[in-house]
Protein backbone atom coordinates (compact mmCIF):
# COMPACT_ATOMS: atom_id res chain seq x y z
CA UNK A 1 0.00 0.00 0.00
CA UNK A 2 2.95 2.51 1.02
CA UNK A 3 4.63 1.36 -2.38
CA UNK A 4 1.13 2.15 -4.26
CA UNK A 5 1.49 5.54 -2.77
CA UNK A 6 5.05 6.82 -3.43
CA UNK A 7 4.51 6.00 -7.11
CA UNK A 8 1.27 7.74 -7.70
CA UNK A 9 3.46 10.64 -6.34
CA UNK A 10 5.87 9.85 -8.97
CA UNK A 11 3.14 9.82 -11.84
CA UNK A 12 1.87 13.20 -10.47
CA UNK A 13 5.17 15.10 -10.17
CA UNK A 14 6.05 13.49 -13.89
CA UNK A 15 2.71 14.73 -15.22
CA UNK A 16 3.05 18.21 -14.15
CA UNK A 17 6.76 18.16 -15.03
CA UNK A 18 5.57 17.50 -18.70
CA UNK A 19 2.79 19.18 -18.99
CA UNK A 20 4.53 22.52 -17.98
CA UNK A 21 7.36 21.42 -20.61
CA UNK A 22 4.27 21.76 -23.21
CA UNK A 23 2.89 24.43 -22.26
CA UNK A 24 6.44 25.76 -22.46
CA UNK A 25 6.27 25.66 -25.88
CA UNK A 26 4.11 28.11 -27.40
CA UNK A 27 6.02 31.15 -25.63
CA UNK A 28 9.35 29.96 -28.33
CA UNK A 29 6.65 29.71 -30.83
CA UNK A 30 6.70 33.77 -31.74
CA UNK A 31 7.42 34.82 -35.27
CA UNK A 32 11.41 35.34 -35.30
CA UNK A 33 13.81 37.42 -37.32
CA UNK A 34 16.91 36.23 -38.74
CA UNK A 35 19.95 38.40 -38.74
CA UNK A 36 22.72 36.50 -40.53
CA UNK A 37 26.00 38.16 -42.04
CA UNK A 38 29.67 39.03 -40.62
CA UNK A 39 31.67 37.71 -38.46
CA UNK A 40 32.68 41.06 -37.17
CA UNK A 41 29.27 42.19 -36.61
CA UNK A 42 28.45 38.77 -35.07
CA UNK A 43 28.94 40.39 -31.03
CA UNK A 44 27.13 43.25 -31.85
CA UNK A 45 24.25 41.86 -33.50
CA UNK A 46 23.66 39.45 -30.60
CA UNK A 47 23.91 41.89 -27.82
CA UNK A 48 21.65 44.16 -29.88
CA UNK A 49 19.27 40.52 -30.11
CA UNK A 50 19.74 39.47 -26.10
CA UNK A 51 18.52 43.28 -25.45
CA UNK A 52 15.66 43.93 -27.53
CA UNK A 53 14.15 40.25 -26.88
CA UNK A 54 14.24 41.12 -23.24
CA UNK A 55 12.45 43.98 -23.67
CA UNK A 56 10.26 42.83 -26.15
CA UNK A 57 8.79 39.11 -24.84
CA UNK A 58 7.43 37.79 -27.33
CA UNK A 59 9.48 38.27 -30.54
CA UNK A 60 12.74 36.15 -31.25
CA UNK A 61 15.70 37.11 -33.31
CA UNK A 62 18.29 34.59 -34.60
CA UNK A 63 21.50 35.80 -35.13
CA UNK A 64 24.05 33.99 -37.17
CA UNK A 65 27.28 35.07 -39.16
CA UNK A 66 29.36 33.07 -41.67
CA UNK A 67 30.65 36.18 -42.84
CA UNK A 68 29.58 39.23 -45.29
CA UNK A 69 29.62 37.10 -48.36
CA UNK A 70 27.29 34.40 -47.04
CA UNK A 71 24.74 37.08 -45.72
CA UNK A 72 24.53 38.76 -48.48
CA UNK A 73 23.92 35.61 -50.49
CA UNK A 74 21.60 34.54 -48.07
CA UNK A 75 19.59 38.04 -48.34
CA UNK A 76 19.71 36.82 -52.32
CA UNK A 77 18.31 33.79 -51.76
CA UNK A 78 15.96 34.85 -49.50
CA UNK A 79 17.99 32.85 -46.24
CA UNK A 80 17.83 35.51 -44.19
CA UNK A 81 15.57 38.78 -43.71
CA UNK A 82 18.42 41.15 -42.17
CA UNK A 83 21.84 40.38 -43.70
CA UNK A 84 24.99 42.32 -41.38
CA UNK A 85 27.85 43.15 -43.91
CA UNK A 86 31.01 45.27 -42.91
CA UNK A 87 31.29 46.16 -46.73
CA UNK A 88 29.23 47.55 -49.36
CA UNK A 89 27.34 45.33 -51.40
CA UNK A 90 28.98 44.86 -54.54
CA UNK A 91 27.06 45.83 -58.06
CA UNK A 92 27.20 42.41 -58.79
CA UNK A 93 25.54 41.57 -55.56
CA UNK A 94 22.52 43.92 -55.82
CA UNK A 95 22.07 43.32 -59.87
CA UNK A 96 21.76 39.63 -58.69
CA UNK A 97 18.93 40.53 -55.97
CA UNK A 98 17.46 42.91 -58.51
CA UNK A 99 16.95 39.95 -61.05
CA UNK A 100 15.51 38.20 -58.00
CA UNK A 101 13.22 40.23 -56.02
CA UNK A 102 13.49 43.26 -58.51
CA UNK A 103 14.75 45.45 -55.70
CA UNK A 104 18.17 47.14 -55.62
CA UNK A 105 18.06 46.20 -51.66
CA UNK A 106 18.00 48.97 -48.67
CA UNK A 107 21.55 49.80 -46.88
CA UNK A 108 21.05 50.85 -43.40
CA UNK A 109 24.96 51.72 -41.74
CA UNK A 110 24.23 50.97 -38.33
CA UNK A 111 27.47 51.38 -36.59
CA UNK A 112 31.19 52.78 -37.44
CA UNK A 113 34.18 50.82 -36.76
CA UNK A 114 37.84 52.70 -36.58
CA UNK A 115 41.03 51.14 -36.15
CA UNK A 116 43.58 52.53 -34.36
CA UNK A 117 47.41 52.64 -34.49
CA UNK A 118 49.89 52.72 -30.97
CA UNK A 119 53.06 53.68 -31.12
CA UNK A 120 55.75 53.86 -27.70
CA UNK A 121 55.20 56.96 -26.14
CA UNK A 122 58.96 57.92 -26.51
CA UNK A 123 58.62 57.36 -30.37
CA UNK A 124 58.93 60.85 -32.12
CA UNK A 125 56.96 59.96 -34.86
CA UNK A 126 53.03 61.18 -34.18
CA UNK A 127 51.69 61.05 -37.50
CA UNK A 128 52.27 58.50 -40.72
CA UNK A 129 50.47 58.56 -43.90
CA UNK A 130 48.43 55.39 -45.46
CA UNK A 131 51.33 55.18 -47.58
CA UNK A 132 53.84 54.94 -45.15
CA UNK A 133 51.86 52.63 -42.89
CA UNK A 134 51.68 50.12 -45.83
CA UNK A 135 55.17 50.32 -46.48
CA UNK A 136 56.24 49.74 -43.03
CA UNK A 137 53.43 46.80 -42.53
CA UNK A 138 54.78 45.08 -45.75
CA UNK A 139 58.35 45.38 -44.71
CA UNK A 140 60.07 47.84 -47.61
CA UNK A 141 59.98 50.52 -44.84
CA UNK A 142 62.43 48.95 -42.07
CA UNK A 143 63.52 51.82 -40.27
CA UNK A 144 62.13 54.38 -38.66
CA UNK A 145 64.66 57.03 -39.55
CA UNK A 146 62.72 56.55 -43.20
CA UNK A 147 59.51 58.35 -41.80
CA UNK A 148 61.20 60.99 -39.93
CA UNK A 149 62.47 59.44 -36.44
CA UNK A 150 65.13 58.09 -34.99
CA UNK A 151 67.90 55.49 -36.68
CA UNK A 152 66.08 52.34 -35.26
CA UNK A 153 64.49 49.09 -36.45
CA UNK A 154 60.66 49.61 -36.82
CA UNK A 155 59.25 46.34 -34.55
CA UNK A 156 56.29 45.27 -36.16
CA UNK A 157 53.33 44.13 -34.26
CA UNK A 158 49.81 42.83 -35.22
CA UNK A 159 46.50 40.57 -34.51
CA UNK A 160 46.60 37.04 -35.27
CA UNK A 161 45.73 35.77 -38.95
CA UNK A 162 42.10 34.44 -37.62
CA UNK A 163 40.97 38.26 -36.18
CA UNK A 164 38.86 40.25 -38.52
CA UNK A 165 41.07 43.32 -37.52
CA UNK A 166 43.74 41.46 -39.74
CA UNK A 167 41.99 40.78 -43.13
CA UNK A 168 40.31 44.45 -42.15
CA UNK A 169 43.69 45.79 -41.92
CA UNK A 170 44.76 43.53 -44.83
CA UNK A 171 42.84 44.69 -47.48
CA UNK A 172 41.87 48.69 -46.29
CA UNK A 173 45.64 49.60 -45.33
CA UNK A 174 48.04 47.33 -47.10
CA UNK A 175 45.42 47.07 -50.05
CA UNK A 176 45.61 43.42 -50.20
CA UNK A 177 49.36 42.80 -50.06
CA UNK A 178 50.76 40.36 -47.38
CA UNK A 179 52.01 41.25 -44.11
CA UNK A 180 55.80 41.60 -43.63
CA UNK A 181 56.93 38.02 -42.15
CA UNK A 182 58.78 40.53 -39.39
CA UNK A 183 55.44 40.97 -38.06
CA UNK A 184 55.18 39.53 -34.73
CA UNK A 185 51.60 38.42 -34.09
CA UNK A 186 49.93 38.78 -30.25
CA UNK A 187 46.69 36.96 -29.16
CA UNK A 188 44.66 40.25 -28.65
CA UNK A 189 44.73 43.86 -29.07
CA UNK A 190 45.44 44.00 -24.78
CA UNK A 191 48.96 41.80 -25.59
CA UNK A 192 49.89 44.53 -27.91
CA UNK A 193 49.23 47.76 -25.86
CA UNK A 194 51.22 46.00 -23.47
CA UNK A 195 54.32 45.24 -25.93
CA UNK A 196 54.32 48.08 -27.15
CA UNK A 197 54.44 50.01 -23.73
CA UNK A 198 57.91 48.08 -23.29
CA UNK A 199 59.00 48.39 -26.46
CA UNK A 200 59.88 51.80 -27.73
CA UNK A 201 60.48 51.15 -31.76
CA UNK A 202 57.16 48.99 -31.61
CA UNK A 203 53.95 49.80 -34.04
CA UNK A 204 50.81 47.74 -33.64
CA UNK A 205 47.07 47.92 -35.12
CA UNK A 206 44.05 47.16 -32.74
CA UNK A 207 40.66 48.25 -31.68
CA UNK A 208 40.24 51.31 -29.29
CA UNK A 209 42.73 50.52 -26.27
CA UNK A 210 44.74 52.93 -23.75
CA UNK A 211 47.57 51.97 -21.41
CA UNK A 212 50.73 53.85 -19.98
CA UNK A 213 53.66 54.38 -22.17
CA UNK A 214 51.46 54.13 -25.55
CA UNK A 215 49.62 56.71 -27.54
CA UNK A 216 48.11 56.70 -30.77
CA UNK A 217 49.72 57.41 -33.88
CA UNK A 218 47.62 59.87 -35.99
CA UNK A 219 46.75 58.96 -39.49
CA UNK A 220 47.02 60.79 -42.87
CA UNK A 221 45.07 59.81 -46.00
CA UNK A 222 48.21 61.23 -47.67
CA UNK A 223 50.72 63.83 -47.59
CA UNK A 224 48.73 67.10 -47.91
CA UNK A 225 46.05 66.42 -45.45
CA UNK A 226 46.22 66.71 -41.67
CA UNK A 227 46.68 63.74 -39.55
CA UNK A 228 43.48 62.79 -37.64
CA UNK A 229 43.68 60.51 -33.97
CA UNK A 230 41.00 58.10 -33.71
CA UNK A 231 38.32 59.56 -31.89
CA UNK A 232 34.54 59.38 -31.94
CA UNK A 233 34.94 63.46 -33.78
CA UNK A 234 36.56 62.12 -36.13
CA UNK A 235 35.51 58.76 -37.12
CA UNK A 236 32.23 60.24 -37.26
CA UNK A 237 33.22 62.73 -39.37
CA UNK A 238 34.90 60.42 -41.33
CA UNK A 239 38.25 62.36 -41.53
CA UNK A 240 39.99 59.56 -39.76
CA UNK A 241 41.24 57.67 -42.91
CA UNK A 242 41.25 53.79 -41.62
CA UNK A 243 37.42 53.56 -40.78
CA UNK A 244 34.57 51.95 -42.28
CA UNK A 245 30.49 51.44 -41.95
CA UNK A 246 29.01 48.67 -40.52
CA UNK A 247 25.68 47.94 -42.62
CA UNK A 248 22.62 46.79 -42.30
CA UNK A 249 20.80 45.23 -45.00
CA UNK A 250 17.08 44.16 -46.49
CA UNK A 251 15.86 43.08 -49.60
CA UNK A 252 12.30 45.83 -49.18
CA UNK A 253 11.46 48.90 -47.10
CA UNK A 254 11.13 47.63 -43.07
CA UNK A 255 7.69 46.72 -42.43
CA UNK A 256 5.71 45.62 -38.64
CA UNK A 257 8.54 43.99 -36.21
CA UNK A 258 11.28 44.88 -38.71
CA UNK A 259 10.78 48.08 -38.99
CA UNK A 260 10.50 48.21 -34.74
CA UNK A 261 13.71 46.24 -34.60
CA UNK A 262 15.49 48.75 -37.38
CA UNK A 263 14.31 51.89 -35.33
CA UNK A 264 15.28 50.72 -32.15
CA UNK A 265 18.79 49.85 -33.35
CA UNK A 266 19.38 53.67 -34.59
CA UNK A 267 17.96 54.68 -31.51
CA UNK A 268 19.82 56.32 -28.88
CA UNK A 269 19.27 53.28 -26.88
CA UNK A 270 20.56 50.99 -29.71
CA UNK A 271 23.29 53.03 -30.50
CA UNK A 272 24.75 52.84 -26.89
CA UNK A 273 25.21 49.28 -27.47
CA UNK A 274 27.62 49.98 -30.51
CA UNK A 275 29.40 52.04 -28.38
CA UNK A 276 29.68 49.44 -25.42
CA UNK A 277 30.62 46.25 -28.00
CA UNK A 278 33.77 48.93 -29.33
CA UNK A 279 32.40 50.65 -32.50
CA UNK A 280 31.58 53.99 -32.88
CA UNK A 281 27.69 55.49 -33.20
CA UNK A 282 26.38 56.39 -36.57
CA UNK A 283 24.66 59.15 -34.97
CA UNK B 1 6.11 -15.64 13.04
CA UNK B 2 6.05 -17.82 9.67
CA UNK B 3 5.74 -15.07 7.51
CA UNK B 4 8.21 -13.14 9.05
CA UNK B 5 10.85 -15.90 9.14
CA UNK B 6 10.24 -16.03 5.14
CA UNK B 7 10.61 -12.74 4.86
CA UNK B 8 14.02 -12.66 6.49
CA UNK B 9 14.96 -15.36 4.27
CA UNK B 10 13.90 -13.38 1.14
CA UNK B 11 15.52 -10.61 2.59
CA UNK B 12 18.90 -12.19 2.82
CA UNK B 13 18.42 -13.41 -0.55
CA UNK B 14 17.94 -10.37 -1.94
CA UNK B 15 20.54 -8.71 -0.20
CA UNK B 16 23.00 -11.44 -1.06
CA UNK B 17 21.84 -10.69 -4.73
CA UNK B 18 21.74 -7.15 -4.58
CA UNK B 19 25.57 -7.36 -3.35
CA UNK B 20 26.83 -9.12 -6.09
CA UNK B 21 25.28 -6.71 -8.46
CA UNK B 22 26.80 -3.72 -6.80
CA UNK B 23 30.01 -5.64 -6.72
CA UNK B 24 29.60 -6.20 -10.69
CA UNK B 25 28.62 -2.33 -11.09
CA UNK B 26 31.71 -1.03 -9.35
CA UNK B 27 33.97 -3.62 -11.49
CA UNK B 28 32.27 -2.75 -14.58
CA UNK B 29 32.56 1.06 -13.46
CA UNK B 30 36.28 0.39 -13.00
CA UNK B 31 37.56 -1.31 -15.91
CA UNK B 32 35.23 1.29 -17.97
CA UNK B 33 37.08 3.95 -16.08
CA UNK B 34 40.48 2.79 -16.94
CA UNK B 35 39.52 1.79 -20.40
CA UNK B 36 37.86 5.20 -21.11
CA UNK B 37 41.99 6.40 -21.15
CA UNK B 38 42.63 4.11 -23.82
CA UNK B 39 39.71 4.84 -25.72
CA UNK B 40 40.74 8.50 -25.84
CA UNK B 41 43.55 8.40 -26.90
CA UNK B 42 42.31 6.36 -29.85
CA UNK B 43 39.18 8.98 -30.27
CA UNK B 44 41.59 11.78 -30.15
CA UNK B 45 44.06 10.11 -32.82
CA UNK B 46 41.23 8.90 -35.08
CA UNK B 47 40.20 12.85 -34.83
CA UNK B 48 43.08 14.90 -35.57
CA UNK B 49 44.18 12.11 -38.40
CA UNK B 50 40.61 12.49 -40.21
CA UNK B 51 40.89 16.07 -39.83
CA UNK B 52 44.29 16.01 -41.44
CA UNK B 53 43.88 13.75 -43.98
CA UNK B 54 43.22 16.11 -46.87
CA UNK B 55 46.46 17.32 -47.16
CA UNK B 56 47.36 13.89 -48.74
CA UNK B 57 44.14 12.59 -50.16
CA UNK B 58 41.81 15.75 -51.19
CA UNK B 59 42.86 17.21 -54.70
CA UNK B 60 41.18 20.37 -53.47
CA UNK B 61 43.34 20.93 -50.73
CA UNK B 62 45.90 19.78 -52.27
CA UNK B 63 45.89 22.27 -54.82
CA UNK B 64 47.04 24.80 -52.04
CA UNK B 65 48.73 22.33 -49.18
CA UNK B 66 50.34 19.26 -49.89
CA UNK B 67 53.48 17.61 -48.49
CA UNK B 68 55.87 18.73 -51.25
CA UNK B 69 54.37 22.60 -51.10
CA UNK B 70 54.66 22.37 -47.13
CA UNK B 71 58.56 22.39 -47.82
CA UNK B 72 59.16 24.08 -51.27
CA UNK B 73 58.21 27.70 -49.77
CA UNK B 74 59.70 29.22 -46.65
CA UNK B 75 57.17 31.60 -45.81
CA UNK B 76 53.96 30.84 -43.52
CA UNK B 77 51.51 33.09 -44.52
CA UNK B 78 47.58 31.15 -44.93
CA UNK B 79 45.81 34.60 -45.53
CA UNK B 80 46.75 35.62 -48.31
CA UNK B 81 45.52 35.40 -52.10
CA UNK B 82 47.98 33.07 -52.67
CA UNK B 83 48.29 31.09 -49.02
CA UNK B 84 51.71 29.40 -48.32
CA UNK B 85 51.96 27.47 -45.80
CA UNK B 86 55.99 26.51 -45.18
CA UNK B 87 56.34 24.12 -42.54
CA UNK B 88 60.53 25.28 -42.72
CA UNK B 89 60.17 28.39 -40.82
CA UNK B 90 57.85 26.24 -38.01
CA UNK B 91 59.66 23.33 -37.68
CA UNK B 92 63.17 25.33 -36.95
CA UNK B 93 60.93 27.94 -34.94
CA UNK B 94 59.62 25.41 -32.55
CA UNK B 95 63.40 23.70 -32.50
CA UNK B 96 65.40 27.27 -31.36
CA UNK B 97 63.29 27.70 -28.84
CA UNK B 98 62.68 23.73 -27.63
CA UNK B 99 66.80 24.17 -27.61
CA UNK B 100 67.23 26.87 -25.86
CA UNK B 101 65.07 25.78 -23.23
CA UNK B 102 66.77 22.59 -22.89
CA UNK B 103 70.07 24.06 -22.84
CA UNK B 104 68.93 25.59 -19.93
CA UNK B 105 66.92 23.26 -17.88
CA UNK B 106 69.13 20.29 -18.64
CA UNK B 107 71.96 21.40 -16.53
CA UNK B 108 70.03 23.28 -13.89
CA UNK B 109 67.67 20.41 -13.15
CA UNK B 110 70.28 17.65 -13.26
CA UNK B 111 72.90 19.59 -11.14
CA UNK B 112 70.09 20.75 -8.62
CA UNK B 113 69.22 17.10 -8.25
CA UNK B 114 72.70 15.99 -7.21
CA UNK B 115 73.24 18.80 -4.97
CA UNK B 116 69.96 17.96 -3.20
CA UNK B 117 70.22 14.00 -3.20
CA UNK B 118 74.06 14.14 -2.64
CA UNK B 119 75.58 16.74 -1.07
CA UNK B 120 72.63 19.12 0.71
CA UNK B 121 72.08 19.08 4.06
CA UNK B 122 68.25 18.29 5.37
CA UNK B 123 67.45 21.72 6.16
CA UNK B 124 68.20 23.01 2.73
CA UNK B 125 66.54 19.96 1.17
CA UNK B 126 63.42 20.75 2.81
CA UNK B 127 63.39 24.44 0.93
CA UNK B 128 64.31 23.19 -2.88
CA UNK B 129 62.45 20.31 -2.96
CA UNK B 130 58.96 22.55 -2.20
CA UNK B 131 60.47 25.07 -4.65
CA UNK B 132 60.38 22.98 -7.40
CA UNK B 133 56.89 21.82 -6.76
CA UNK B 134 55.70 25.53 -6.54
CA UNK B 135 57.42 26.08 -9.86
CA UNK B 136 55.63 23.50 -11.37
CA UNK B 137 52.48 24.67 -9.81
CA UNK B 138 52.68 27.63 -11.85
CA UNK B 139 49.77 28.22 -14.92
CA UNK B 140 51.95 28.65 -17.82
CA UNK B 141 49.27 31.41 -18.58
CA UNK B 142 51.37 33.35 -15.72
CA UNK B 143 54.70 31.92 -16.96
CA UNK B 144 54.23 33.48 -20.46
CA UNK B 145 53.18 36.71 -19.16
CA UNK B 146 55.86 37.15 -16.81
CA UNK B 147 58.07 36.72 -20.00
CA UNK B 148 56.19 38.63 -21.93
CA UNK B 149 56.02 41.80 -19.36
CA UNK B 150 59.28 41.46 -17.31
CA UNK B 151 61.82 38.81 -18.55
CA UNK B 152 61.52 39.96 -22.04
CA UNK B 153 62.73 44.07 -21.26
CA UNK B 154 65.29 42.58 -18.70
CA UNK B 155 66.96 40.40 -21.86
CA UNK B 156 66.85 43.56 -23.82
CA UNK B 157 68.68 45.66 -21.39
CA UNK B 158 71.20 42.68 -21.43
CA UNK B 159 71.42 41.92 -24.99
CA UNK B 160 70.38 44.90 -26.96
CA UNK B 161 68.08 43.33 -29.76
CA UNK B 162 65.51 44.85 -31.91
CA UNK B 163 62.93 42.38 -31.51
CA UNK B 164 61.82 42.24 -27.50
CA UNK B 165 59.99 38.96 -27.99
CA UNK B 166 61.98 36.27 -29.34
CA UNK B 167 63.36 32.77 -29.14
CA UNK B 168 65.30 32.91 -26.19
CA UNK B 169 62.56 35.22 -24.38
CA UNK B 170 60.38 32.25 -24.54
CA UNK B 171 63.08 29.51 -24.29
CA UNK B 172 64.06 30.74 -21.16
CA UNK B 173 60.30 31.10 -20.11
CA UNK B 174 59.69 27.85 -20.97
CA UNK B 175 62.68 26.37 -19.54
CA UNK B 176 60.75 27.20 -16.11
CA UNK B 177 57.88 24.69 -17.23
CA UNK B 178 60.30 22.00 -17.87
CA UNK B 179 63.09 22.46 -15.08
CA UNK B 180 60.49 20.90 -12.15
CA UNK B 181 59.47 18.15 -15.06
CA UNK B 182 63.06 17.20 -15.44
CA UNK B 183 64.17 17.84 -11.20
CA UNK B 184 61.70 15.51 -9.65
CA UNK B 185 62.61 12.22 -12.28
CA UNK B 186 65.97 13.04 -11.87
CA UNK B 187 65.94 13.48 -8.15
CA UNK B 188 63.90 10.51 -7.84
CA UNK B 189 65.91 7.78 -9.85
CA UNK B 190 69.64 9.41 -7.75
CA UNK B 191 67.50 8.90 -5.05
CA UNK B 192 66.69 5.38 -5.73
CA UNK B 193 70.48 4.47 -6.22
CA UNK B 194 71.29 1.43 -3.67
CA UNK B 195 73.53 2.65 -0.48
CA UNK B 196 75.54 -0.55 -0.28
CA UNK B 197 76.77 1.02 -4.11
CA UNK B 198 77.71 4.56 -2.56
CA UNK B 199 79.02 2.96 0.71
CA UNK B 200 80.94 0.97 -1.52
CA UNK B 201 82.70 3.75 -3.51
CA UNK B 202 83.07 5.27 -0.18
CA UNK B 203 84.95 2.31 1.31
CA UNK B 204 87.28 2.20 -1.53
CA UNK B 205 88.44 5.83 -0.74
CA UNK B 206 86.77 7.91 -3.63
CA UNK B 207 85.50 11.34 -2.03
CA UNK B 208 82.12 12.67 -1.91
CA UNK B 209 81.89 14.56 -5.20
CA UNK B 210 83.72 11.40 -7.21
CA UNK B 211 81.01 9.05 -5.41
CA UNK B 212 78.28 11.39 -6.81
CA UNK B 213 79.49 12.02 -10.49
CA UNK B 214 81.12 8.41 -11.58
CA UNK B 215 78.68 5.70 -9.54
CA UNK B 216 75.33 7.84 -8.48
CA UNK B 217 75.29 9.76 -11.38
CA UNK B 218 75.63 6.76 -14.28
CA UNK B 219 73.30 4.25 -12.13
CA UNK B 220 70.64 6.66 -12.52
CA UNK B 221 71.26 7.79 -15.68
CA UNK B 222 68.34 6.14 -16.98
CA UNK B 223 66.00 7.91 -14.72
CA UNK B 224 67.69 11.40 -15.81
CA UNK B 225 67.46 10.72 -19.49
CA UNK B 226 63.70 9.84 -19.08
CA UNK B 227 62.78 12.77 -17.16
CA UNK B 228 64.89 14.74 -20.14
CA UNK B 229 62.81 12.98 -22.44
CA UNK B 230 59.30 14.15 -20.77
CA UNK B 231 60.81 17.42 -20.30
CA UNK B 232 61.17 17.61 -24.52
CA UNK B 233 58.17 16.41 -25.23
CA UNK B 234 56.69 19.02 -22.35
CA UNK B 235 58.79 22.00 -24.20
CA UNK B 236 57.23 20.94 -27.32
CA UNK B 237 54.00 21.03 -26.82
CA UNK B 238 53.64 23.71 -24.43
CA UNK B 239 51.83 26.42 -26.30
CA UNK B 240 50.89 29.20 -23.89
CA UNK B 241 53.98 30.16 -22.48
CA UNK B 242 55.47 30.16 -26.53
CA UNK B 243 52.69 32.04 -27.98
CA UNK B 244 52.98 35.01 -25.48
CA UNK B 245 56.46 35.29 -25.47
CA UNK B 246 57.90 34.30 -28.85
CA UNK B 247 56.51 37.14 -30.89
CA UNK B 248 54.97 34.26 -33.27
CA UNK B 249 56.53 35.79 -36.35
CA UNK B 250 57.50 33.18 -38.61
CA UNK B 251 60.90 34.35 -39.82
CA UNK B 252 63.62 31.92 -40.56
CA UNK B 253 66.36 32.72 -39.48
CA UNK B 254 69.58 30.59 -37.07
CA UNK B 255 69.32 34.35 -35.09
CA UNK B 256 67.92 32.80 -31.52
CA UNK B 257 67.36 36.83 -31.24
CA UNK B 258 64.73 36.55 -33.71
CA UNK B 259 61.44 36.23 -32.85
CA UNK B 260 59.48 32.66 -34.16
CA UNK B 261 56.75 31.35 -34.61
CA UNK B 262 56.54 27.49 -33.44
CA UNK B 263 54.02 24.55 -34.22
CA UNK B 264 52.33 24.89 -31.28
CA UNK B 265 51.83 28.27 -31.36
CA UNK B 266 50.56 28.13 -34.68
CA UNK B 267 47.66 25.83 -33.99
CA UNK B 268 46.70 27.95 -30.43
CA UNK B 269 46.50 31.16 -32.91
CA UNK B 270 44.82 30.40 -36.33
CA UNK B 271 42.44 27.34 -35.26
CA UNK B 272 39.76 29.93 -33.37
CA UNK B 273 38.58 31.50 -36.47
CA UNK B 274 39.50 29.26 -39.39
CA UNK B 275 36.81 28.17 -41.93
CA UNK B 276 35.75 24.43 -40.96
CA UNK B 277 36.99 22.33 -43.40
CA UNK B 278 39.10 24.37 -45.29
CA UNK B 279 42.55 23.83 -46.69
CA UNK B 280 43.78 26.08 -43.72
CA UNK B 281 41.94 24.06 -41.16
CA UNK B 282 43.24 20.34 -42.59
CA UNK B 283 46.99 22.15 -42.55
CA UNK B 284 46.54 22.63 -38.90
CA UNK B 285 45.51 19.39 -38.09
CA UNK B 286 48.19 17.68 -40.17
CA UNK B 287 50.84 20.31 -37.79
CA UNK B 288 48.70 18.79 -34.51
CA UNK B 289 48.84 15.37 -36.28
CA UNK B 290 52.81 15.54 -36.29
CA UNK B 291 53.30 17.06 -32.82
CA UNK B 292 51.42 14.27 -32.44
CA UNK B 293 53.71 11.26 -34.17
CA UNK B 294 56.58 13.02 -32.85
CA UNK B 295 56.01 13.04 -29.17
CA UNK B 296 54.56 9.48 -29.56
CA UNK B 297 58.08 8.64 -31.23
CA UNK B 298 60.29 10.62 -28.66
CA UNK B 299 58.41 9.02 -25.61
CA UNK B 300 59.08 5.26 -27.89
CA UNK B 301 62.58 6.01 -28.04
CA UNK B 302 62.77 7.12 -24.56
CA UNK B 303 61.35 3.56 -23.38
CA UNK B 304 63.38 1.62 -25.81
CA UNK B 305 66.87 3.67 -24.14
CA UNK B 306 66.18 3.51 -20.95
CA UNK B 307 65.43 -0.26 -20.94
CA UNK B 308 68.92 -0.84 -22.83
CA UNK B 309 70.45 1.34 -20.37
CA UNK B 310 69.03 -0.39 -17.43
CA UNK B 311 69.60 -3.96 -19.06
CA UNK B 312 73.50 -3.06 -20.00
CA UNK B 313 74.04 -1.27 -16.43
CA UNK B 314 72.42 -4.50 -14.72
CA UNK B 315 75.06 -6.80 -16.51
CA UNK B 316 77.76 -4.60 -15.28
CA UNK B 317 77.02 -4.84 -11.79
Amino acid sequence: MKKLHTNQIRLVVLTILVLSLVTCFPVYAGKSITIKGSDTMLILGQRWAEVYMNQNPGVVIQVTGGGSGVGIAALINGGTEICQASRPMKSSEVDKLKERFNSTGIEIPVARDGLSLYLNEENKISELTLDQLKGIYTGQITNWKEVGGDDAKIVLYGRENSSGTYVYFKDNVLKGADFSAQTQTLPGTGAIVNAISKDKDGIGYGGAAYAKGVKYCKVKKDAQTPGYEPTLENVKSGNYPISRYLFWYLRNKPTGGTKKLVDWVLSEQGQQIVNKVGYFPVK
Amino acid sequence: MEITEKKSQLESISLKKRFRLSEYIIEKIIFLSSFLAILGVVLIFVFVFREALPVLTNPEVKKEASLKLFFSTTIWQPVSDLPRYGFIPIIVGTLKVVLVALFISIPVSVGAAIYTSEFAPLRIKEYIKPAAEILAGIPSVVLGFFALMVMASFFQGIFHYTMRLNALNAGVALSFAIIPVIYSIAEDSLNSVPRSLKEASLALGANRWQTASRVSLSVAMPGILAGIILGLGRAVGETMIVLMASGNASILSANIFDSVRTMSATIAAELGEVVNGSAHYSVLFFIGASLFVFTLLINSLAHLTVGRLQRKLAGKI
